[in-house]
């Protein structure tokens, strides 16, 4: 008897689901009436102005140095450390966020994001102790990117050098 | 063994209300804000504005904890009452095992429980006070809640240098606590004021349900927490048997810009009229700051309706401004963890009605 009961209600549980996923689409769409939406465009322009004017600063630095007799590549890493540099004081003196709330994907993705998420969990977990706070926080942010990104490069790897092979 | 008199009929009414029969008294308040907070719309209802987000202390979460601390002293200060005479302590705050909360009761040796209702936790301990009071089983009671910007955002959020974008949708959690005290009769002292204040009182409590419709973004918290308090607000009504405009004003937590405009058209679907909500219905959250001080669609938090009620609106009810109002907190019941498990939030709001004598 009360194995019947139980199968009767497993059937209506499961008839459930489908109407919530339903009601909360379409609240979701309700809701999102009454959103304003994110300046895409204004986002995007500031974006490409910003990324564009730190890639230009970069490239003239970049130009200096091999002026200066240091080759091609070398120049590149040093541009690419100072760049990382810039970002990190920032984030410290607290001025990166905003900056970044500004400027959005400008700032972030000529490799500063990384550096800045880094840093500023850093800071944030100081409270907690050097090892525990700040050694076990420190990759909160970047951790996953860096996890995801490398299985993702390494995959990729592996197929280019299949093709490659056969 | 037969059990005698057990009769909750007169203090329970309809579905989810209860009526406080013995109308206890707020006889004592105080509300606690941040920098920011003083900055905004409200600056002048305040009771402390802090210099310094940190005020004083080493982490965010002693800041938060002294900043509650400091209401639920002055609270309990101004009622007239000793810490001896106060029965019970309620409060609540946002991280994770009430910690400001907690920290905050260590050493005053008050009993005391603990509370989470996420941001709605200033009704929910202000219901369960005013039960206590009523109840007979207390005459003075503590209830309070508090929530930091900082504590709050590195606990459900970013770290606070991180450089990212908020959504439009995204509300901004108000550094600020407030409370009560709640208690069965007036202070004697209280009486010699001039001009005398007038004595606010509890007069219906509505328990409000989990309403979760599904939404899983955590920056749509307004959208999210909305249906909860419309939920509340017309078994409230209907409870009752009141209309809407039997209240000079009703006020939900912190619904913020998106979750009020919803909140309005959900009412009016109900068939609730438009104009009368329009005139006074308002949400904390569209209150405590200016549109310009980028919060995007307004404060949320513990703290926002906690600081409202007690800066705002209750100051403004003891000198007879406002004479009926209904206070609704919103919480939304996500965990840390729950978003990354796909799960939707949860929403409640709990309803207090409130009269002056």
């Amino acid at each position: 008897m009360s194995g019947k009961k139980k199968k009767k209600k497993g059937s209506d549980v499961r008839k459930q689901p489908i109407q919530k996923k339903e009601v909360a689409k379409a609240y979701e769409k309700y809701a999102e009436q009454f959103t304003p939406k994110p300046t895409y465009v204004k986002n995007c322009l500031k974006a490409f102005l910003v990324g564009g004017l730190i890639c230009a600063a970069a490239f003239y630095v970049q130009n200096q140095l091999m002026g200066k007799g240091i080759d091609e590549k070398d120049a590149g890493t040093f541009v690419t450390i100072m760049l990382i540099c810039t970002a990190q004081l920032l984030t410290g003196f607290g001025w990166f966020d905003t900056i970044g709330k500004v400027c959005g994907a400008g700032v972030i993705v000529p490799i500063r994001g990384f550096a800045n998420s880094m840093v500023a969990p850093a800071i944030e977990y100081k409270k907690e102790g050097i090892v525990l706070g700040v050694g076990s926080k420190l990759f909160s942010l970047a951790g996953p990117v860096l996890a995801c990104g490398i299985s993702s490069a390494t995959a990729v790897g592996i197929i280019y050098w299949l093709i490659e092979k056969f | 063994m037969e059990k005698e008199g057990l009769e909750v009929a007169g203090k329970k009414i309809g579905k989810q209300t209860i009526r406080f029969v013995n109308k206890p008294i707020i006889s004592g308040m105080c509300s606690v804000v941040g920098t920011k907070e003083g900055q905004g719309p409200l600056k002048e209802y305040f009771d402390v504005i802090l210099q310094d987000d940190m005020y004083n202390e080493k982490t965010w979460e002693k800041a938060e904890s002294k900043m509650l601390k400091e209401a639920v002293m002055t609270a309990a200060k101004r009622s007239g009452v000793s810490t001896e005479e106060i029965d019970v302590m309620l409060t609540g705050d946002l991280l994770n095992q009430l910690m400001s909360s907690a920290f905050m009761a260590r050493d005053l040796h008050i009993p005391f429980i603990g509370l989470y209702g996420a941001c709605s936790t200033m009704t929910q301990a202000m219901l369960i006070s005013g039960m206590i009071v009523d109840g007979n089983f207390a005459t003075n009671v503590l209830a309070g809640a508090s929530s930091h910007f900082c504590t709050a955002e590195r606990q459900f959020r970013m770290p606070l240098e991180h450089g990212n974008q908020r959504p439009p949708s995204a509300q901004w959690t108000a550094t600020a606590a407030g409370a009560v005290c709640i208690s069965a009769a007036p202070n004697e002292n209280v009486k010699n004021l001039v001009p005398p204040p007038k004595t606010i009182c509890l007069t219906e409590g509505t328990i409000g349900k989990i309403i979760d419709t599904g939404m899983k973004d955590a920056n749509q918290m307004g959208a999210a927490m909305a249906p909860a308090a419309v939920d509340t607000l017309l078994n409230h009504l209907e409870d009752t048997g009141r209309s809407p405009d039997y209240y000079d004003i009703i006020l939900t937590g912190d619904l913020g810009f998106i979750g009020k405009d919803i909140a309005v058209d959900l009412l009016t679907d109900a068939g609730l009229n438009r104009g009368i909500l329009q005139n006074i219905y308002d949400d904390c959250g569209t209150m405590i700051y200016e549109k310009e001080q980028d919060v995007h669609s307004g404060g949320s938090g513990c703290g926002c309706s906690a600081s409202v009620y007690t800066g705002w609106l209750f100051r403004r009810m003891r000198k007879g401004e406002i004479n009926r109002a209904l206070i609704l907190s919103t919480g939304a019941l996500l965990s840390t963890i729950s978003p990354f498990q796909g799960e939707s939030i949860p929403g409640i709001a709990h309803a207090v009605a409130l009269e002056t004598m």
